[in-house]
């Protein structure tokens, strides 16, 4: 039986954040009263012109400069022509042979491997409106506050092989856009969508198969599905002796199934030309400098940072580099702890306990309510023993609830101290083998995990805040004597 | 002066007498409100005019003149060619697909001939969208040209020509993509600027080809134009192509004299196709300007014959796409009846444009397509630049260039209607300009046995509008055919 390779390419729009539109001065705000943003430019009055927003080129500069792109000092916007209700002018503003940024890359991880994607280009236009079918009695409602909203039109080389990977790629991006702050990557607000093209051909075969464009990928989950289910669809039907026909299909997430879109919508000759309103774009290498300079470190370089500076693994310094917040929450407790050695207990913190509650509560890091402050505090808590790793997750409660300003005003007020006294612990340690003669007797006969079942009494007895090592040593001089 | 004098005397006279008090404005926007009544419905010049606006607005110039506020042309009336968005006023373009639009806003120009205190006279009269060279096309019928009703004004800014030779406005505004001022500048005995390419701001000009369009003045006198290009041009924001040059006085050189100006003949321009008459007034207008003491040299524009055919290929293809936006959703025309969506765009845009748009539109898409697009747009946009190179060398060694406007005086009504290639061949001398994008002039110089005026064309390099109006002003200094009136017009 013949195998299969699955070969993908992935087109991203990614909705610029501006404050207002590509080519108009009419805001782009979401969710705002249908065409209550939308001026004459977005209208398409008779006569009016767009004038470019420098804003949006400066964002697809930031992306030029964190995959390595080619940066053109000269682009040009093409009108892309058709018809549609929510497209006022008739035609779409948009980049075509000569897009703003060609080439560059991005190194994604899936699981252990890291795969390097190439991206073919990266260019600029405007949005369209939106149609609405509901609630208008027989009749489509038009909301054009969508019209004119800046993309980057994000597109790869087929150089994607499963639908993991294609999911890993979209991840990467989506946290890249973010990273570089030039979109919010809110996928329910539609400000970052995914099409797939997929094609399938005999493994080890060099030519390309013929490619469907899935439309309609409006989150990872779908993403994934949506791919092996037409990777599915195509190798059934190459299988079964047919052909595969280039279209452009829908994805519909209740059915799970993806099917053509109807072929008028789509039979279209965009006939593109040069937007004689607009110059060509020229961008110098004074204002890609400028840019440059005012770039963040990027995800890539901090990993590799992370791993030299704080000797953090692998997988720990991906978590900590996640998101930009994430890694400025790192960095400020690091700092705040002052001792680099302490790094790793701050990342082991953050990738779990904090992690995990932000998690629960479906919060961002950002909206943590343990400051990176309150945090290296409790951090150098336990590293200089005033407590233990346990009670440090009661200090942290008590920090996430609020109940204590910092982790040394919760360890006093709460009597959370670690009990180091010999004198103490020996009392504890005294109680806990006259109580327990029948673990004593089983340590003694040799069984060695009886001696973590009374290091746990003393614990308990202790209210968990002897210092477990010294616990230990004091019941084996006891218990060997 | 007369009061028929002073209306027909040119805008230094109108200005001084509204400084001076000795005429209102109301008076003045009255007098040619009166005549508009009773010529329009021959001419058939103006699409819209409304007398309470425009008077209303005649009494704000006069309290400005009042408070000691005004400048030379506060007060003056300019009727604007209806491709000119001007609030709350129907901007029809010409076309049944705006009939009924009533323009929220003004166009850069409305606003510039505000800030001066101009009254807006009415909406002229054009080809419809501005394709055409004789005003025929409008869905208002057509413009008559008042030297002879029987004959067409020219276009596409007919409509302001036609007003102005008539004496029912002192002013107007027109645009010229590929002539449409000058020619019918020409053939209606007037005088007609099309200003270098990004001078006039195309901010709320209905687009029909964005790369060649743009807005210039038209009256009866050059140093008129000169006034009205101060107003007019200067850089706006929105509009990308616009300029950003500091603001000039086009009017600074109008009495230069002109010893010592090099005026380049281009062969191609008196060659096959040229009418004797208007080959006849021309030579006549040269012998004049060498008198004035300028020298003539001839030299060639090589590709001029490709003009009309680039033209023909780049403006449709423009304006396929710039007429996208009237698919009778938003606004304009929508058809009363239609099954789907399929059918209300055709419909509406099947019974919202005439015959001459839906042929342009036809072509545009046709060389925009998939597969043609190479043979096509892109052979059209490389004799673009064949066609630059050739003025640009042509005016290496001449101040301006100088020639016949249209190949012809005004031809009958109906006569070329029915024959594109015959319309486009009107515009053979003037396309060529708009393609390099040049500033360029028609004043009136003779008029041919059947009449009517010859135009003289005068081309100059880019921001040359102040040598073209010197040019313009002393050759009518030293001749009269920009103060003969049409017969019929009194």
């Amino acid at each position: 039986m013949t195998q299969w390779e699955t070969v993908i390419g992935l087109e991203t729009h990614a909705q610029l954040n501006t404050r207002s539109k590509i080519f108009s001065a009419a805001a782009t705000a979401f969710g705002a009263e249908p065409n209550s943003q939308a001026c004459a430019v977005d209208i398409a009055l008779p006569g009016v012109l767009p004038v470019l927003n420098r804003g949006a080129v400066e964002r697809a500069i930031r992306f030029g400069l964190a995959v390595g792109g080619n940066i053109a000092s000269r682009s040009v916007f093409a009108r892309k022509n058709y018809f549609y209700p929510d497209l006022p002018k008739g035609y779409q503003i948009s980049q075509y042979e000569a897009p703003v940024i060609s080439g560059g890359s991005l190194a994604v991880a899936v699981g252990e491997r890291e795969i390097t994607v190439r991206l073919t280009r990266a260019h600029l236009e405007e949005d369209a409106g939106k149609s609405l079918h509901e609630d208008f009695h027989g009749k489509s409602g038009i909301d054009l506050n969508r019209a004119g909203t800046p993309l980057l039109e994000i597109v790869t080389e087929p150089d994607l092989r499963s639908a993991q990977e294609a999911v890993a790629y979209a991840k990467a991006l989506h946290a890249l856009v973010r990273w570089i702050d030039i979109c919010d990557g809110n996928m329910q607000e539609g400000s970052f969508r995914c099409d797939a093209n997929v094609s399938v051909r005999p493994a080890g075969s060099a030519a390309l198969g013929t490619r469907c464009e899935i439309k309609n990928l409006n989150s990872f989950r779908f993403m994934e599905r949506a791919i092996e289910f037409e990777a599915r669809r195509q190798i059934e039907v190459l299988e079964d002796g047919g052909r595969i026909v280039q279209e452009t299909r829908l994805y519909d997430a209740q059915k799970d199934e993806t099917r053509p879109m109807r072929s008028k919508e789509e039979a279209h000759d965009y006939r593109y030309f040069p937007d004689p309103d607009l110059l060509p774009l020229a961008i110098s290498e004074e204002w890609i400098e400028r840019v440059r300079g005012e770039m963040p470190e990027l995800p890539g370089a901090m990993r590799e940072r992370f791993t030299r500076q704080y000797s953090a693994a692998p997988a720990e310094a991906a978590a900590l580099t996640a998101t930009r917040e994430t890694a400025r929450y790192f960095e400020a407790a690091v700092g705040a702890v002052g001792d680099p050695a302490a790094a790793r207990v701050c990342a082991n913190w953050i990738a779990g306990e904090l992690a995990a509650r932000l998690n629960r509560e479906n919060l961002d890091i950002g909206a943590a309510p343990v400051s990176p402050e309150q945090l290296a505090g409790l951090v150098r808590r336990i590293a200089d023993g005033t407590i233990s790793g346990k009670i440090a997750k009661e200090v942290f409660d008590a920090l996430w609830n609020g109940e204590a300003a910092d982790a040394d005003a919760c360890i006093e007020a709460k009597g959370l101290r670690q009990i180091s006294d010999s004198g103490a612990i020996g009392r504890f340690v005294d109680e806990v083998i006259a109580a327990d003669p029948e673990s004593v007797a089983e340590f003694r006969a040799g069984r060695q995990k009886a001696l973590n079942a009374l290091v746990g009494r003393v614990m308990k007895v202790s209210g968990g805040k002897a210092n477990p090592q010294q616990v230990a040593e004091l019941l084996r001089a006891r218990l060997a004597g | 002066m007369s009061r028929d004098a002073l209306l027909d005397g040119g805008l230094a006279a109108l200005s001084a007498a509204l400084a001076s008090r000795r005429i209102s404005s109301v008076e003045l926007t009255a007098a040619y409100l009166g005549r508009i009544e009773r010529e329009n419905p021959r001419l058939n010049a103006f699409i819209t005019v409304d007398p309470d606006r425009s008077l209303a607005q005649a009494r704000a110039a006069d309290e400005r003149i009042a408070r000691g506020e005004g400048g030379v042309l506060t007060g003056i009336p300019v009727a604007h060619k209806d491709i000119f968005c001007t609030r709350g006023w129907p901007t029809t373009c010409g076309s049944r697909m705006l009939a009924n639009f009533v323009s929220p806003y003004d166009a850069h120009v409305i606003e510039r001939f505000d800030a001066a205190g101009c009254v807006i006279l009415g909406k002229t009269n054009m080809d419809e969208f501005a394709m055409g060279s004789s005003s025929e096309t409008s869905f208002f019928g057509p413009v008559r040209n008042p030297w002879d009703t029987g004959r067409v004004p020219g276009g596409s800014s007919g409509g302001s020509a036609a007003a102005v030779a008539a004496g029912l406005a002192p002013a107007a505004t027109g645009t010229d993509t590929g002539g449409s001022i000058r020619q019918p500048a020409a053939l209606c005995g007037v005088s007609g600027l099309k200003p270098t390419y990004g001078v006039v701001s195309r901010y709320g000009m209905i687009a029909f080809a964005s790369s060649l369009d743009q807005g210039g003045p038209m009256a009866r006198l050059a140093a008129d134009c000169a006034w009205l290009l101060n107003a007019m041009a200067g850089h706006d924001a929105r509009d990308s192509t616009s300029l950003d040059r500091p603001p000039e006085d086009y009017a600074r050189d109008l009495d230069k004299p002109l010893a010592g100006l090099r005026v380049g003949l281009p062969r191609e321009f008196f060659a096959e196709g040229l009418d004797g008459d208007v080959a006849r007034a021309v030579e006549a207008a040269l012998g004049e300007i060498r008198r004035l003491g300028a020298s003539t040299v001839e030299v060639s524009l090589p590709n001029m014959a490709l003009s009309v055919p680039a033209y023909y290929v780049i403006a449709p293809a423009e304006a396929s796409s710039n007429l996208s936006r009237f698919d009778g959703v938003r606004y304009g025309y929508r058809a009363p009846h239609y099954a789907d969506l399929a059918e209300l765009y055709g419909k509406s845009r099947a019974q919202g444009f005439g015959a001459e748009v839906r042929r342009r539109i036809l072509i545009g898409t046709y060389v925009l397509s998939h597969g043609y697009y190479d043979a096509y747009y892109l052979q059209a946009q490389r004799i673009r630049r064949l066609i630059a190179a050739d003025f640009a060398a042509a005016l290496a060694n001449c101040d301006v260039l100088m020639g016949p406007t249209s190949p012809t005086t005004a031809f009958a009504l109906g006569d070329r209607a029915g024959d594109p290639v015959q319309m486009y061949l009107s515009d053979i001398y003037t396309i060529a300009v708009n393609l390099a994008g040049l500033p360029a002039m028609s004043i009136p110089c003779g008029l041919g046995a059947n009449g009517c005026p010859v135009g003289l064309h005068i081309i100059g390099d880019y921001f040359g509008e102040a040598r073209i109006l010197n040019v313009a002003h002393r050759y009518q200094q030293a001749t009269d055919w920009h103060t003969r009136l049409p017969g019929g017009a009194q």
